[in-house]
């Protein structure tokens, strides 16, 4: 990565975020509230207290992974936003692994959950990529249908043959006995979860900078003529990129369905997959960053209730902050490659030639 | 405002980031003249040309049309400046009409084509050549699409022309004719016409004044008459060293190493480009293949390098089929270099390092343990081929997308013919963009290769280029081979006449 995109891939989210923070203000001022007042209680809510740091990190960990789904096949060149789809039928067919095997030790059950959430939502994006890669399928518009399908899947499954006859009024699969849960950091509220995000962001980012399979997946994404000119297979990049974005996202709801709710029902579609997508655009597709900018998204997650007791504005709002910032992030991408007079400010010698015809 | 206008760029300088592209430029157009302004890449012709045309502000001097000052693309179009690209700026798939009518900036919302055709047809009238405005422009052939191009700039009442080597993409004939035509509304007292050029030939038999440049700055300017193409080229390369040729060794080719059978290729519009196309290179030689572009070499030259997709035929190395996998070439050693290398044969985005690293990098020692990236023998390798290879870059972690051109081209060449040189090159229009000494270089490297026992598939749209150093010539035409001569019995108008497809 060169000095000119780490530049741009902290100044253009930091411009996002700031015209979002704006535009949210003045939506907040609109409605009433004092929009001071509502950020102070969006950072007291997310990074206040260490109570308030859990409840942040708790929300950071599925959006680290989901938003691994995004980036890694994004990085190969290929946009997906299936991450919904993936986290759901990934927690499905953990749940469905785990019951399997209750029988066995917890740390085996655990494991299988591990794998089939993986692999299940690994090949739930890697179609989306197949799709695009070899029938010319906008792998976009796939991955958005297949959320649908993916959450008809599991509402289909928990009502039907998964459903524990107990669950009366809100259908889900029988429960996964506490001892075969995910279990949390001691000293803590936190699941073990969030060591997946992390480990999972630390080696994507070893991954795509320091092997020589990441290089070949970037030269992909950068340019597949340029690919195809070297001899990489770029048919296999691309699924494997796809794949290993879909078992984040797998893995995520698997986390979901073995800490947090111990069954699989509706109540798993939570949308982190959709705010995934958010995190990996304003990470500007970089593992690294996705670190960061979950941490920020889960902490603006985790103020929802607290705005609506505080300055009785809806649960939504949170949603309408998630809103403007995306539409503030797709925007600034226009802004890539052109802010060579913001470069110039920092360093006193710009390094860029720009178009000079040496 | 009709007729031709005088121009004048004073003391013009323009800088981008550390390099300087024109330091006290001085050019003088008197109205009515042709003037061309020669250089070798780089010198700053384009640069100039697009201060003149409002694109650029130049950092120190001023533009003047006729004594008032011009700086913007709206106050150059007013005043009467245009444009002729070396690529064709019309819209394919609109007939001659069509193209000639959009192009007017004052359209009204709603046209009413009946008036709009009787226009046009009374300034055909009065046009230098006459041109069927029903045609549609996908139809036409290079030349006439050129001429389009200036019938469209008459048409927009232009008084100073711009032509940026309008003619590299036409075969020797079909140069002459647009040239003719060129100098014949110069002498109509139509317009006054720059052209931008390095075919010094074209120079002397149709300009009136010529201005060199060199690195940025003005070198001389002269009467056409008071000159010769030698002292017009000394003042281009200035006192470079111009490197020592290498000497073409007296060799007999040796057996078939790649062979092309029955190869077709689909265009990218689904239409056969290269049709039923067989081929031999041998060992030790280099075989070109002229032809005017766009009668397939592209495609053919991508269907060797695995871009594109095969519709019937094969490739053949040492024997055996050859697909273009990563086993393949590395095994082969047939590396392709297509034209335009940007955006074929680099990742834009990605640092001049890791693209020289493109062919190498999961080999050793850039990948140790068979599967981690050693990031400094990347930048080792790279700051060798920087050096070896004279590319201009402010670091080896530039995007090289922010590079010339000229040093693109110079970035794959090192990576392909750099350390670890293959035994088969195909390559097209490797010195498109290079300056004297950098093309000498290329070709010293190409006819190396072949010294060594190495072959060459050399596609050029320079016939120069090919004559200088290629053993045999073949020319491409409509996707076919349509001649074949060897270095020896070549005649040009034969050729010529081959390219133009009217054999």
């Amino acid at each position: 990565m060169t000095s000119e995109q780490n530049f741009e891939g902290v100044a253009i989210p930091v411009i996002a975020i700031g015209t979002a923070l704006l535009l949210f203000s003045l939506f907040c001022a609109g409605v009433g509230a004092s929009p001071g007042g509502v950020l102070a209680s969006i950072y007291t809510a997310g990074f206040g207290s260490w109570y308030a740091w859990q409840n942040s990190l708790l929300r950071a960990a599925p959006l680290m992974l989901c938003g691994l789904a995004t980036a890694l096949p994004a990085q190969a060149g290929v946009i997906t936003v299936g991450n919904e789809g993936a986290f759901v039928v990934g927690g499905l067919a953990a749940a469905a692994a785990g019951l399997a095997t209750t029988s066995g030790p917890p740390l085996l059950c655990l494991a299988a959950m591990f794998l089939a959430g993986a692999v299940v939502g690994g090949a739930w994006i890697m179609l989306a990529a197949g799709l695009q890669y070899y029938r010319g399928v906008n792998a976009v518009i796939s991955s958005l249908l297949l959320n649908y399908i993916g959450i008809a899947l599991l509402l289909q499954l928990v009502e039907g043959p998964m459903r524990d006859p107990d669950s009366l009024n809100f259908p889900a699969t029988f429960p996964l006995p506490l001892s075969h849960q995910l279990g949390r950091i001691p000293g803590t509220r936190i699941h073990y979860g969030l060591v997946f995000g992390v480990v999972a962001c630390l080696l994507g980012w070893f991954l795509l900078e320091r092997t020589v399979w990441g290089m070949k997946l970037k030269i992909a994404g950068g340019n597949a003529r340029a690919a195809k000119l070297v001899g990489l297979p770029l048919g296999r990049i691309v699924l494997t990129a796809g794949f290993l974005g879909g078992a984040c996202a797998g893995l995520a709801g698997m986390v979901e369905v073995a800490a947090i709710h111990g069954r699989a029902s509706q109540a798993i579609s939570a949308g982190y997959g959709y705010v995934g997508i958010l995190v990996a655009f304003l990470s500007r597709q970089s593992p690294l960053r996705i670190l960061v900018v979950s941490l920020i998204l889960g902490a603006v997650l985790a103020s929802g209730g607290s705005l609506q007791r505080t300055h009785d504005l809806p649960d939504a709002t949170i949603n309408v902050f998630e809103g403007l910032a995306f539409l503030s992030i797709l925007a600034s991408e226009a802004l890539a490659g052109r802010l060579g007079f913001l470069t110039a400010l920092f360093k006193p010698v710009s390094t860029e030639v720009a178009d000079a015809k040496l | 405002m009709h007729g031709p206008a005088r121009v004048e760029a004073i003391c013009i300088g323009k800088t981008f980031g550390p390099v300087r592209a024109l330091e006290g430029v001085n050019l003088t157009v008197p109205s009515g003249t042709f003037h061309a302004i020669v250089g070798e890449n780089g010198a700053g012709k384009s640069t100039l040309a697009k201060c003149l045309l409002g694109f650029y502000r130049p950092d120190e001097g001023e533009v003047r049309l006729d004594g008032v000052p011009v700086s913007t693309p709206a106050e150059a179009r007013r005043a009467g400046l245009g444009m002729v690209f070396q690529h064709f700026t019309l819209a394919p798939s609109l007939t001659v009409a069509e193209n000639l009518v959009l192009a007017r900036t004052d359209l009204p919302a709603i046209l009413n084509w009946k008036k709009e055709k009787e226009r046009l047809r009374t300034f055909l009238e009065h046009a230098p050549f006459q041109i069927n405005l029903e045609d549609r422009v996908e139809h036409l052939a290079a030349g006439q699409k050129q001429k389009v191009e200036i019938l469209k700039q008459l048409y927009l009442e232009t008084r100073v022309l711009i032509l940026d080597e309008p003619t590299s993409v036409l075969t020797p004939a079909e140069a002459d004719e647009v040239m003719t035509v060129l100098n014949a509304l110069v002498r109509k007292e139509a317009l006054s016409v720059i052209l931008i050029t390095h075919k010094l030939r074209e120079v002397m038999a149709f300009a009136d004044d010529v201005t060199v440049l060199r690195r940025g700055r003005w070198v001389a300017s002269c009467s056409v008459g008071s000159t010769s193409i030698p002292e017009i080229s000394s003042l281009m390369v200035g006192n470079a060293p111009l490197r020592e040729q290498s000497a073409r060794t007296d060799m007999t080719a040796g057996g078939a190493v790649l062979e092309i059978q029955n190869l077709s290729v689909l265009g990218d519009h689904g239409l056969p480009a290269v049709k039923d196309l067989s081929l031999t290179l041998k060992a030790g030689e280099i075989l070109g293949i002229a032809g005017v572009s766009g009668n397939g070499q592209r495609e053919l030259v991508q269907a060797i390098g695995g871009q594109r997709d095969i519709a019937s035929g094969e490739v053949r190395v040492a024997g055996k089929p050859f697909h273009g996998t990563r086993a393949d070439i590395r095994e082969c050693g047939v590396f392709t270099l297509p034209e335009e290398p940007l955006q074929n044969a680099t990742v834009p985005g990605m640092s001049v390092a890791q693209n020289i690293a493109l062919r190498t990098f999961d080999q050793a020692p850039t990948a140790k343990l068979g599967f981690l990236l050693d990031r400094g023998a990347i930048r080792r390798a790279a700051t060798a081929a920087v050096e070896r290879f004279s590319i201009r870059t402010p670091s080896i972690d530039t995007p090289i997308r922010n590079l010339s051109g000229g040093n693109v081209q110079r970035a794959v060449l090192a990576r392909d013919l750099g350390a670890r040189p293959p035994k088969i090159m195909v390559v097209a229009n490797p010195c498109f963009g290079l300056d004297f000494a950098a093309t000498g270089f290329v070709h010293n490297q190409l006819v190396e290769l072949r010294n060594g026992g190495g072959s060459v598939l050399l596609v050029s749209e320079d016939l120069d280029e090919l004559m200088k150093i290629a053993d045999r010539i073949v020319v491409m035409s409509d996707g076919r081979i349509a001649h074949e001569s060897t270095r020896a019995e070549l005649d040009l108008a034969v050729v010529g006449r081959y390219m133009g497809g009217h054999e």
